[in-house]
């Protein structure tokens, strides 16, 4: 049955001509990074790395939670599983990533009780059925999902849930931008922007990429059509030298975003530093909890000692997170570091660079797949 | 993560809605979209709808496909 917004988007005939389109603008080397790890997902895919001209190098960025998430992040998420009377309530792809030492399925299997949700609501669910355990959810997300935690905070403070709290992880995607281009270590000419953290965000945040920094940014919906209506704009935006904000995800996307979601995100939320795998701690790239909600707050409420972190060896996970490899430059991808096994959390997350490229490099996507 | 997908509002319940996707229904938050009326497409992401899906722009964007396609050779 077709879906509507999404099989429209899906036509390989369209897709051929608009990638011959591309070919002819194209005339200078150019390198686009497409931040979103449910983007890469897309490209790689629908084979769009083997569409686009050779004047356009495609490098994937850190827009993946469960991937960016710092090692001492998850190893804390760990800790706190281990204490008696607590529920770990998690999404799933976090459960099978690689801490320093152990991963929270390994907690499950040593009997602690960690539970997959799909939504922070099955969440709360799980705090109310369970008055005499403590549940804590793991909050990683970037702004797309950071206001479904603060709702949840809000729903349980107004219903007088006194057993449900949130360990806080989420993080914000333009500060992390900025850093990666101030750090100057892998050249980009233009950004293909997230869609859904655009949902929430809006077009405005952006602004100082073009304006600061001269690269083009591009907000893009995630079907093969939309991907190539972005690239298209970018190559067209670097070609002329006038790099700028351009939605390309118009059904979904305002220049404002959504109001009401940061309402509700900064009524719970105020913004400070986070620690992201292969980049470090980034200022004011994260969201705590404020004080009027600390009584949810899984780092005031619990305290657990963490031994010193450690990173898989040889894993180079953090170099795929900057953009500065690809997986096929890494010699564990596919050798020791496989969906089955994985040594870090690229290989692990539906949206991990290394996962995308296990699934689809070989048969370098098909485009009858549309 | 942050996936989302467009479904349908069948109906609206305070701050749900049941929705529909190729046949599938669920019930999700609206929150985040108070304005949001039956038959008006939501964009679903973990049980929540983030954003109302513009039927016109979607449509101006498959013309805009479409004229992109038809100027090349």
């Amino acid at each position: 049955m077709p879906v509507k917004f999404i099989d429209e988007y899906r036509n390989s005939e369209l897709a051929k001509k608009l990638s011959y389109r591309i070919a002819m603008r194209s005339t200078k080397p150019i390198r686009l990074m497409e931040f979103c790890g449910g983007h890469t997902h897309t490209i790689l895919r629908y084979g769009i790395r083997q569409l686009v001209p050779k004047t356009v190098e495609m490098r994937s960025g850190p827009g993946c939670p469960v991937c960016v998430t710092a090692t001492a992040d998850l190893d804390k998420a760990i800790a706190l599983a281990h204490l008696p009377d607590v529920i770990i309530a998690t999404f799933g792809d976090m459960i099978r990533v690689p801490g320093s030492y152990s991963s929270l399925q390994q907690a499950k299997a040593g009997g602690a009780d960690v539970r997959i949700v799909y939504s922070t609501i099955d969440a709360i669910e799980i705090a109310r059925a369970n008055p005499d355990k403590s549940i804590i959810f793991i909050g990683i997300g970037f702004e797309t999902t950071a206001p479904t935690i603060a709702a949840s905070i809000l729903r349980t403070m107004q219903e007088g849930i006194g057993n449900f709290y949130v360990l806080s992880l989420a993080k914000l995607c333009p500060p992390v931008m900025k850093a990666l281009l101030d750090s100057g270590e892998v050249k980009i000419d233009g950004i293909i922007c997230p869609g859904h953290v655009s949902v929430i965000i809006g077009s405005r945040p952006y602004e100082f990429i073009p304006r600061d920094y001269r690269v083009a940014c591009v907000i893009s919906g995630f079907e093969p059509l939309d991907i190539l209506l972005c690239i298209d704009k970018l190559v067209a935006q670097i070609e002329k030298g006038e790099p700028k904000v351009e939605i390309a995800y118009s059904r979904g996307v305002k220049p404002e975003g959504n109001v009401k979601a940061r309402q509700l995100m900064d009524e719970v939320f105020e913004i400070g530093e986070a620690n992201w795998r292969g980049i470090g701690v980034v200022p004011e790239s994260g969201l705590k909890i404020r004080k009027e909600y600390e009584q949810f707050d899984a780092d005031k409420v619990f305290s657990v000692s963490l031994k010193p972190p450690k990173e898989p060896k040889g894993c180079r996970c953090g170099d795929m997170i900057r953009g500065a490899a690809t997986p096929l430059e890494c010699k564990l991808f596919r050798v020791t570091c496989t969906p089955e096994r994985p040594v870090g959390p690229c290989m692990v997350s539906s949206e991990g660079v290394c996962s995308a490229y296990y699934q689809y490099e070989t048969i370098g996507g098909d485009l009858q797949d549309f | 993560m942050c996936l989302a997908v467009p479904v349908k509002i069948v109906s609206i319940h305070g701050d749900e809605a049941e929705t529909e996707i190729a046949g599938v229904r669920r019930r999700v938050s609206i929150v985040f979209t108070p304005e949001a009326k039956v038959g008006d497409y939501v964009l679903l992401h973990t049980g929540y709808a983030i954003g109302i899906v513009d039927e016109a722009e979607a449509k101006e964007t498959l013309k805009l496909l479409e004229e992109m396609a038809s100027l090349t050779p």
